[in-house]
């Protein structure tokens, strides 16, 4: 695998499969170190299968990924476990343990990780949740908050680790204009003083424009990566007349 | 101008080299209309020698409509594209031609469409062969999943939960005596009855203390527990971690690099592998209370003669056996359970599949365990 030294993430050929069925094929990117890559296209074309199988869920048909050069898909098992320890991931729904207070979701990866005192994880886990704004939530258990807070408290679990990588699912799925803008506002705020790469799965085109570097966009129609650069330079001059269509959906 | 309020009408006949099809009447869902779907097509197909080089369709004279023509208008026009025949529209309203342009402006997905497949007995009981190996396959990597797992534990890299584990406990114990109660009381009792009415007929009414002994301590206080938790606690973790599944929380501990085997299983297992023995014990109290209580109100029989007979019938191996295989039950109810979650998909319906599936399973193996442990049991004497 040709990965730079700056590369971060290095994906190549990689095919994404369910049994038969091709989701996507042939995908070759890279994501630079502190940067956002955006994961775009059109619902169903794959976006989160791709992620699935960037933080090792789903197995790839064919193809590589690497991290810092290293070989993700086929590495032991305690490489790979050094690995996910790197990376921070936050679902959809935010995919908080129903069972556990959001501090204590919080101090999971720490409990499991380090030798913290158990004050000290505590002390560490409000923090965290004081970086999303959930100072003071710290013995609500998921169900009794709003999803955008779920959101939020999941993203605070994300970066317990200080993680050198940030994965998103729809970061902003299913929420309103204001909170969404928030949501984004904390990524930008998070990746300028932690330093993570950050790579995000989206089609909410404020967003894209917002807070991506760059861009993907998986076509659906050819299985594969159509266009690759900044967003808006793709907004302004489309490489396709799909990438176009999506980038300037809702323009009179 | 249309023919409202009266029946609904498809006309088709050839002229002039055009297939022309007419509607008549009202097209609505209350219309009454019947098995109006391929008749079009149907009459295509009956022409023989008359060729056409034309499909027309003419909506005139229709009255009141909704969406139920449309099926119709869907036939006409891709009778008329299948067939390579020209398309007239011309006679068609606005309406349905702006419907009929929604329908067609995306093409149909090149084999997106399901293909039905009826299965004949054979293949049918070929598939559920099939199955049967994929699940022995699945229930391999389950046990070699646990023992990876516990290696872990013993070796500091995971970490037991305590905290699930008293949690648990809590929920599988004494929050289930009282239906254990209640089951091992009426099946002490049923015992006891079986006892009154075949022994006393050979004028042994003493033994129906041996009766309900065997038949709580040895089989059904370890059985009736077992089936029990299958259905209380074994659906509830199927449940419960199915819900996880769906929630992506099992994905989340995965990018954690912590293992669902030893954050979820483990702890369920460990809560119902000891609790199971002392649920055992208490149905078997109870079950034997209820049988002494029986053969005191119908054969007036005391407690001391009863407890006399119910000591010297059973002995220390008879306990020991149904304790064991309450301990086995309990591992079975809580492997079912938990993997049986693990392996939902990520819908509400197959939460509730995982729930079934988890009970069935628990049900038919410890039924068959049972009767293997009995059988060795029996060839070795205990």
């Amino acid at each position: 695998m040709d990965a730079s030294p700056t590369d971060k993430i290095s994906v190549s050929g990689l095919k994404m499969a369910y049994g038969d069925f091709v989701v996507m094929q042939d995908l070759n990117f890279e994501v630079k170190s502190a940067e956002i890559m955006v994961i775009m296209g059109l619902s169903g074309c794959g976006k989160s299968t791709l992620l699935r199988h960037l933080i090792g869920i789903q197995e790839p048909a064919a193809g590589g990924i690497a991290y810092n050069g290293r070989d993700f898909v086929n590495a032991s098992v305690e490489e790979r476990e050094q690995m996910l320890r790197n990376f921070g991931v936050t679902f959809q729904a935010g995919a908080l343990w129903s069972s556990l207070t959001l501090a204590e979701n919080v101090m999971l990866p720490l409990e499991q990780y380090t030798d913290l005192s158990s004050r000290d994880m505590r002390a560490l886990a409000s923090t965290k949740l004081a970086l999303v704004g959930l100072n003071g939530f710290e013995d609500y258990y998921p169900s009794e908050i709003s999803g955008g807070m779920r959101k939020r408290a999941g993203l605070a679990r994300a970066i317990a680790m200080d993680p050198e990588i940030l994965f998103f699912d729809e970061p902003s799925a299913g929420l309103d204009p204001l909170s969404s803008h928030r949501l984004d506002d904390l990524i930008l705020r998070l990746r300028d003083s932690l330093g993570s790469t950050v790579v995000i799965v989206s089609h909410e085109l404020a967003s894209i424009f917002a807070i991506g570097d760059r861009a993907i966009y998986l076509d659906v129609e050819h299985k594969t990566i159509s266009a690759i650069g900044e967003p808006k330079e793709m907004r302004d001059a489309p490489p396709n007349p799909r990438v176009g269509a999506f980038l300037r959906r809702g323009e009179s | 101008m249309g023919t409202q309020g009266q029946k609904a009408e498809l006309i088709i006949e050839p002229i002039d080299g055009v297939f022309s099809v007419v509607l008549r009447g009202d097209w609505c869902l209350n219309s009454g209309l019947s098995e109006v779907s391929g008749r079009i097509v149907a009459a295509y197909k009956k022409l023989a020698d008359v060729s056409v080089s034309a499909v027309s369709l003419d909506s005139r004279e229709v009255g009141k409509w909704d969406s139920t023509v449309m099926p119709v208008v869907l036939e006409a026009y891709r009778l008329a594209v299948d067939e390579k025949l020209e398309w007239r529209d011309d006679q068609l309203s606005d309406g349905l031609k702006a419907l009929l342009d929604l329908a067609t402006a995306v093409d149909e997905k090149e084999g997106a469409a399901r293909l039905v497949k009826h299965r004949g007995l054979f293949e049918q009981v070929g598939d559920a062969v099939i199955e049967l190996r994929k699940d022995a396959d699945i229930w391999l990597k389950f046990v070699g999943d646990c023992l990876l797992g516990m290696i872990d534990i013993l070796r500091g890299r995971a970490r037991f939960r305590w905290r699930d584990f008293w949690l648990t406990m809590q929920k599988v114990g004494p929050d289930a005596l009282p239906i254990v109660t209640l089951i091992s009381f009426l099946v002490g009792l049923i015992v006891a009855f079986l006892g009154v009415v075949v022994l006393v007929r050979f004028g042994a009414s003493y033994y129906v203390s041996y009766l309900v002994g065997y038949g709580m301590l040895r089989e059904m206080g370890a059985l009736m527990v077992g089936i029990i938790m299958s259905g209380r606690t074994g659906a509830a973790f199927a449940a419960e971690i199915g819900s996880m599944n769906v929630n992506e929380e099992i994905d989340a501990l995965e990018t954690l690099g912590i293992s669902p085997i030893v954050f979820i299983v483990f702890p369920r297992m460990l809560a119902l592998f000891l609790l199971m023995p002392l649920l055992v014990i208490f149905a078997d109290l109870v079950g034997v209370l209820s049988g002494m209580m029986i053969s005191n109100l119908m054969l007036d029989q005391s407690a001391p003669i009863f407890i006399k007979g119910f000591l010297e019938a059973v002995g220390l191996p008879d306990f020991l056996l149904g304790l064991g295989k309450g301990v086995f039950f309990g591992v079975i109810v809580s492997a079912s359970g938990c993997l049986r979650g693990l392996l939902s998909g990520k819908s509400a319906d197959s939460v509730g599949q995982a729930a079934t599936s988890a009970v069935v399973t628990s049900i038919t193996m410890i039924v068959a365990c049972n009767t293997l442990i009995d059988y060795i049991a029996a060839t070795f004497g205990i």
